[in-house]
């Protein structure tokens, strides 16, 4: 994922704007302008009555629906809930991810030895071990916190050994001329040099942390969670709260790469020129 | 300060196509405090005989040995400036990326960042101090890489061509301070470059070498005295035959750049 | 990553003792590894499911799930199984290429197309296609109009997304190079804009595939529907067949795997790699 609204803000032509607020108003509005034309069609259809209004409520139901459960703190509930079990998992993945990524990429014995377990378990979805491990470690949090975590670890192994791999040879032979030793060379030459790719690696973990998450609420019968309500919504045919959930769900996203991933990157690998801001 | 023997080194690059010789039989021998030019049409393996001599490349065949002693892999005592723009570590700024060596050898923060500044003050580039590389012209980055291999101070100066990069007035004013450097610390230098004139500003000895697979062609004492100035008769001459050797038809005024 | 040894043998600490190794006994001690490790991996599962610590039922021998596996391939139930969920990856990935390939033209081309689809795209790519089944199942009931609908979500947006920054990162020195020697819009737009942006877009498809195989085996699972290899593990589960269960995971990676490294592999191979135009992010 990019980001995409600060790209069209950028390109904005500063040109002939008269002031700085006219034209951020102007930005704001661009950006809004489609959601409203969305927003307007939803109505149409929804009160049209194409589709019963309990499968299609109105934008109002769904916003009334997620202010009353936002208040009485049901929603609260849920996604706090979602919250922890998405960062217990996503902090195993990035803790195992990059010791064994690391390892794979310093020594051919680690190599050896993980690569073909890493690529034998990668290419199959990571949900499809949902019943596997339900039926190993039970229903409920525990599971799901085990699975988020050992499906977003691969693409964090995969990525850390690559960027370990792509160290620029120069800046190894740079530093070994400049007397580092092995300790040294690791923490100041091949982590930093590794750290555009390990940070792709823990971005892509938790973005597929993430997407798995909701699934894995629906099928491990958790007590609490963003997924469990909308997937429980479905039999009380409670569209409105469906929708309210998936808009915290939407909305959980977007904070995520917003604020963790790119705030790091911007000052790291973007600082040093490493990747295009 | 240190003598290097080149004992009939020979290089092959293992590449899924096959074997490639980088350089072929190559000897001879620096003295303590020589300034060296190799000299050598491109791709002839000037890069890959530094590469060897600075421990990174294990020969096929021959040695190298440093002082009376065989080398075997990278060492301190070699400062290496490569061709390539890319050495600067990008995550550290001009003066993390000069004290890097200084880091190592342990020497506390405080002194390092006195020397590394004056090491970029020297290179012209005290006001850049602060600027990752990403944000210094190639010709700055390549500065940086020569302040940074002076830094730490080492016995032996390998340089890939250097200052290539460079336009005509910040070249002479690095050669300057280059010759000066070198006449203040009598490093033993190699250095490898394309122009003809540097290489006769610069070197005690020029070894020219011949085209792929590189071998050494001829080994030239320049003995005019220092500080050389370039537009003497005898400067000229000398450059005249250097390019006779490298089989340029030299004309009645025939130096280039 | 060099394909020389020389350059690439001080790299790994374990190597640098070695040097002297050539590639190939070097790649063949690690197929050798390889292997090695996947028996002893294998030794342990057989151990564990042996010693009678979990019930059998949870942890079956790995001969009965060969067994199994073998068995269901002969009676063709996996194989129907398996044309399902095929169908459904292919048609709802075939339909996100439809939309997401021309969109992601059009936005980097028109700056209109772009200022409209661009927030909402933003806004939309961060809910998982997994919190879309209970809602597309209330709407479309459960079968294959559900699972192709977020299979199609699910690819719809690494393809437009991938396309959309490929266009507009080719090089506007070639465009210019290529308005010089006389390139009209037509033939700029075919000749130097579509192959420039060819390996995002190969790397579109890939991700894109990649999503929708995912979607598929999920969407399937959640909105349980009687057929397909998701739906043959979840069902799995209910009645403690692990062992059914084993053997279509085994075939979940079996199609994965062959569709990743097989066809996008050696697409990217075929095109990016000979180009030497390949791309750093990975999928
Ligand atoms: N990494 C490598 N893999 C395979 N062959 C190489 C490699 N590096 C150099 N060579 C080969 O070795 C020969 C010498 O290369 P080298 O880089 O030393 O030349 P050079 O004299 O430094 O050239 P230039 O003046 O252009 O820098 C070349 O002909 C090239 O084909
Ligand atoms: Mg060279």
């Amino acid at each position: 994922m990019q980001d995409a609204a600060t790209t069209i803000s950028a390109r904005e032509a500063p040109g002939h704007s008269p002031g700085r607020a006219a034209s951020r108003l102007r930005s704001i509005w661009r950006n809004v302008f489609p959601f409203i034309v969305v927003g307007v069609l939803w109505e149409i259809v929804a009160i049209s009555g194409i589709f019963p209004a309990r499968l299609f409520p109105t934008i109002e139901t769904v916003a009334r629906t997620f202010f009353a459960l936002t208040a009485n703190g049901i929603l609260p509930h849920h996604a706090i809930e979602t919250l922890i079990r998405l960062l217990s998992g996503f902090a195993l993945a990035g803790v195992f991810g990059v010791t064994i990524g690391i390892l794979m990429g310093r020594s051919r014995l680690a190599e050896d030895i993980f690569l073909p377990l890493v690529s034998i378990c990668a290419p199959i979805p990571g949900l499809a071990y949902t019943p596997l491990f339900l039926l190993w470690f039970g229903l409920g949090s525990f599971s799901s916190i085990l699975l988020v975590g050992f499906v977003s670890a691969f693409p964090v192994i995969f990525n850390s050994w690559t960027g370990v791999k792509a160290v620029k040879e120069i800046w190894v032979r740079s530093a070994h001329s400049m007397g580092a030793d092995d300790r040294r060379m690791f923490t100041h030459v091949i982590l930093p040099g590794a750290l555009p790719y390990i940070l792709t690696g823990l971005r892509l973990g938790l973005a597929q942390a993430w997407r798995v998450l909701v699934a894995v609420e629906m099928l491990a019968a958790v007590p609490w969670g963003l997924g469990w309500l909308i997937f429980g919504a479905r039999k009380f045919l409670n569209t409105d709260a469906m929708l309210a959930g998936i808009v915290v769900i939407a909305l959980i996203g977007l904070l995520l790469e917003k604020l963790v991933f790119q705030k790091i990157e911007n000052y790291t690998v973007v600082r040093w020129g490493m990747v295009a801001a | 300060m240190v003598p290097i023997a080149i004992d009939n080194v020979t290089l092959e690059y293992d590449t899924p196509a096959g074997k490639v010789t980088g350089v072929k039989d190559v000897s001879f021998d620096i003295g303590a405090s020589e300034f060296i030019c190799i000299v050598g049409p491109s791709g002839c393996g000037k890069s890959t005989l530094l590469n060897v001599i600075a421990g990174f490349l294990p020969p096929a065949a021959g040695e190298i040995r440093i002082d009376g002693k065989a080398v075997k892999g990278h060492g301190m005592d070699r400062g290496v400036v490569f061709q390539d723009f890319a050495q600067l570590f990008p995550w550290r700024t001009a003066l993390g990326n000069v004290s890097f060596g200084l880091e190592m050898k342990g020497i506390p923060k405080a002194e390092r960042d006195k020397i590394a500044r004056e090491q970029l003050r020297l290179v012209k580039l005290e006001k850049f101090v602060d600027s990752f590389p990403h944000h210094l012209s190639g010709g700055m980055q390549q500065r940086v890489a020569i302040a940074r291999a002076l830094a730490y101070n080492p016995s032996v100066l390998l340089m890939d061509e250097p200052f290539a990069a460079l336009d005509a007035m910040t070249r002479d004013d690095m050669q300057l301070l280059l010759a000066d450097v070198w006449r203040a610390t009598r490093k033993t230098v190699i250095y490898v470059t394309h122009n003809v004139a540097e290489a006769v500003y610069l070197a005690d000895r020029v070894i020219v070498m011949s085209a792929h697979p590189g071998t050494v062609q001829a080994d030239i004492r320049i003995d005019l005295p220092r500080p050389r100035d370039p537009l003497s008769l005898e400067f000229v001459d000398c450059q005249k035959q250097l390019m006779r050797h490298l089989g340029h038809k030299v004309s009645g005024n025939g130096a280039g750049h | 990553m060099s394909d020389t040894i020389i350059t690439s043998a001080p790299k790994t600490g374990a190597s640098k003792n070695n040097v002297s190794m050539s590639d190939q006994s070097k790649g063949r001690r690690s197929l050798w590894r390889a292997g090695v490790v996947l028996i002893i991996a294998a030794c342990c599962y057989e151990a564990v499911a042996r010693s009678g610590y979990f019930a059998p039922a949870l942890m079956p021998k790995l001969s009965l799930v060969a067994q199994t596996f073998v068995a269901m391939l002969l009676d063709g139930t996996m194989i129907e199984h398996s044309v399902f969920t095929l169908y459904r990856v292919m048609f709802g990935f075939l339909l996100a290429v439809l939309v997401g390939l021309p969109l992601g033209i059009l936005m980097a081309r028109f700056a209109a197309v772009e200022g409209f689809f661009l927030p909402l795209v933003s806004a939309l790519m961060p809910i998982p296609s997994f919190a879309l089944v209970p809602l597309f199942m209330l709407w479309f009931g459960i079968g294959n109009l559900t699972t192709i609908l977020i299979v199609f979500y699910a690819a719809t947006f690494p393809m437009m997304f991938n396309t959309w920054s490929g266009v507009r990162s080719v090089n506007p020195l070639w465009l210019r190079a290529a308005g010089a020697m006389g390139a009209d819009e037509n033939a700029l737009f075919w000749k130097v804009i579509i192959p420039g942006a060819s390996p995002f877009i190969i790397t579109g498809l890939r991700q894109a595939f990649l999503r929708a195989w995912i979607a598929v085996v999920g969407a399937e699972m959640i909105a349980a529907s009687d057929w397909g290899l998701g739906w043959v593990i979840f069902d799995a589960k209910e009645f403690l067949n692990t062992d059914v269960m084993l053997a279509a995971l085994v075939v979940i990676g079996g199609i994965g795997f062959v569709f990743e490294k097989m066809v996008f592999g050696s697409l990217e191979k075929a095109t990016i790699q000979r180009w030497g135009m390949s791309r750093v992010a990975k999928g």
